[in-house]
């Protein structure tokens, strides 16, 4: 019920991409245009922006569970308030970017089976608990602004439909990343248990949202391709420098300590940090992060349960169609 | 718990403004703990929208109500530091939310009304309260059309959403008439022209009702023995649970700003 009508012009034709056809395409990604969906491009580029941007689009979804963890007991009715919309700015994130991996001719209800089975993936980061109202302020600060890092080269990104979503999903971000901030300035400001609870909410949010950026560059697969197709135009590592010389002067300001005890500057202003521990990265990427089984369960659950409704309005549809066509007869 | 709750000195006035609040708020809080859950995406954005209006005008009509009592109460003390007693809500709004159909049915009911109590309080003689109805009755005419839709597509889907819509409409039906109910407290407010009578409302709600109802070839039940309490702080049991969850920070952190 998902699938869009949609032109799609890979799969089959795939062995007469001519080397002719695959040096134009180069040649207009070098010049800077935009490829749009009806537009020829070499099926590995489809592939690899399918598999990014619907990746992208499960994270927004699953990612909707541990901040919605906490709208039930958002401590005031303005935070309440905030903390809603910003889960439902998530989804509209995700359905938007359904829509553009759907350009590429797959539908979301393929690209969410795959999710559910596990076979496709989601952000690692929200593989983590949100255990303190601090978490809330720490995922707005840090995933999102981590997130804005990620993003706002793909701005840029050669793939049309995935650019233009992520200039207004980066608006967005934005503001959630203000809004994450502010509830860690309160915090930091507040009574002693607060302040300790947004210190924690650092010590176990800071190494996850390092990892977010992906692996490190000697180790990263997908890297050189998606550059010279300008759907990267930055490297993992260098992301990830910008954003921990962004965030430190953040939580200097703030009163906190990045638990990284052998963190340095460095003569050229940026901050050395200490080695990440990819032993970690790699168990959550492989199910065993301390929520992956609680958020698939959840998603599939939501989607199990919801099957009824969605059957319930298909046959609804198809009744109607039925009855304007009996009408249409008379 | 290691804060106490307020007091509230009910005038009719500050009574009759809580009363709507906690509508809001309660059945706000409700469609928020779909967020996430929902059936299909668009409804997990429905769902959360309809949501964010409610607890919209929930905070406008608890700034008002603060505003009328004089006290040094705010949105934030009427919500987080009133136990179950002091809540004022319909009886309807704190129903778990069960399965989509039943969640669509609160919904539905409490729309069709809210609809035609918004707008006929754009009438009021109180200046905010027609000012908050105004808004309200555009965010409650989406309501309508939104739940309606539903319970079409549910009653007249397939046996299983029928049966479900069904059997929703059964359980919560005895709590519609708490609509339309009327206490001394509101009669003086109707006479100066600030609230209306709600029992006005009944026939025009119940035509609405009927007509999507038959339209979803479903029925409303032939029992009309109605619950009624919610407006004098008597609820269900499960108003209690709500309010543990969204109160549990500031009953926690005495003196904590959030």
């Amino acid at each position: 019920m998902y699938t869009q009508a949609l032109n799609t012009s890979d799969g089959d034709n795939s062995h007469i991409e001519d080397a002719a056809r695959s040096a134009n395409f180069q040649a207009r990604i070098d010049a800077d245009e935009r490829i749009e969906p009806n537009d020829w491009m070499p099926a590995a580029y489809r592939k690899t922006l399918t598999r990014q941007i619907s990746q992208h689009a499960h994270s927004e979804i699953v990612g909707m569970l541990p901040e919605g963890n906490w709208i039930t007991r958002a401590p005031s009715l303005r935070r309440k308030a905030a903390l809603l919309a910003k889960v439902q700015d998530e989804c509209g994130h995700g359905l938007y970017l359904y829509a553009a991996a759907e350009t590429l001719g797959t539908s979301r209800e393929e690209l969410v089976d795959l999710m559910l089975a596990g076979k496709s993936r989601y952000s690692s980061i929200f593989n983590y608990p949100t255990l303190t109202w601090a978490d809330i302020g720490a995922i707005g600060w840090l995933v999102d602004g981590a997130a804005i890092m990620n993003q706002i080269p793909l701005c840029r990104c050669s793939y049309g439909p995935y650019a233009r979503a992520m200039i207004r999903v980066c608006k967005e971000e934005s503001f959630h990343q203000r809004q994450g901030f502010e509830i860690m300035v309160m915090l930091s400001k507040g009574t002693e248990e607060q302040k300790a609870m947004a210190q924690s909410a650092l010590d176990r949010w800071w190494w996850p949202v390092l990892m977010m950026f992906g692996p490190p560059d000697k180790a990263s697969q997908h890297s050189d391709t998606s550059t010279k197709w300008k759907i990267k135009r930055f490297s993992n590592d260098e992301l990830r420098q910008k954003f921990v010389d962004a965030t430190v002067p953040q939580a200097q300001f703030l009163g906190l300590t990045i638990p990284d005890p052998g963190m340095k500057q460095n003569a050229n202003g940026n901050w050395e940090y200490s080695a990440i521990d990819w032993e970690e990265f790699n168990q959550v990427l492989a199910g065993n992060g301390p929520c992956n089984r609680d958020r698939l369960a959840a998603r599939r659950k939501a989607h199990d349960d919801g099957a009824w409704v969605r059957e319930a309005a298909t046959a609804y549809a198809e009744k109607r169609k039925q009855r304007q066509h009996a009408q249409a007869a008379e | 718990m290691a804060v106490a709750s307020i007091q509230v000195s009910e005038t009719p006035l500050v009574l009759y403004t809580l009363r709507r609040a906690d509508d809001a708020l309660i059945l706000g809080h409700r469609l928020s703990e779909w967020c996430g859950h929902a059936p299909m995406m668009e409804e997990d954005m429905a769902l959360a929208n309809m949501g964010l209006d409610l607890l919209g005008q929930a905070r406008e009509l608890y700034a008002y109500a603060a505003k009328v009592e004089g006290r040094d109460n705010d949105e934030d003390k009427f919500a987080y530091l009133r136990d179950v007693r002091q809540y004022r809500n319909l009886l309807l709004l704190e129903q778990p939310n069960g399965d989509f159909a039943r969640t669509m049915v609160r919904q539905f009911f409490y729309a069709a009304f809210a609809d035609l109590y918004w707008r006929a309080m754009m009438q009021s003689s109180d200046p905010t309260l027609a000012a908050i109805a105004a808004k309200s009755e555009k965010e409650s005419a989406y309501h309508v059309r939104h739940s309606s839709e539903w319970m079409v597509r549910l009653g007249d889907g397939t046996e299983e959403s029928h049966r479900r819509a069904q059997s929703a409409i059964d359980d919560l039906w005895a709590y519609t008439g708490e609509m339309f109910h009327l206490d001394d407290s509101e009669r003086g407010l109707i006479g100066a022209g600030i609230a209306i009578d709600p029992a006005k409302l009944h026939a025009p709600w119940l035509k609405t009702v009927s007509g999507v109802v038959n339209e979803a070839t479903l029925a409303l039940p032939d029992n009309n023995w109605m619950q009624q309490g919610g407006r004098d702080g008597r609820h269900s049991e499960h108003l209690g649970h709500l309010l543990s969850e969204l109160q549990s920070l500031p009953r926690t952190f005495p003196g904590a700003t959030w």
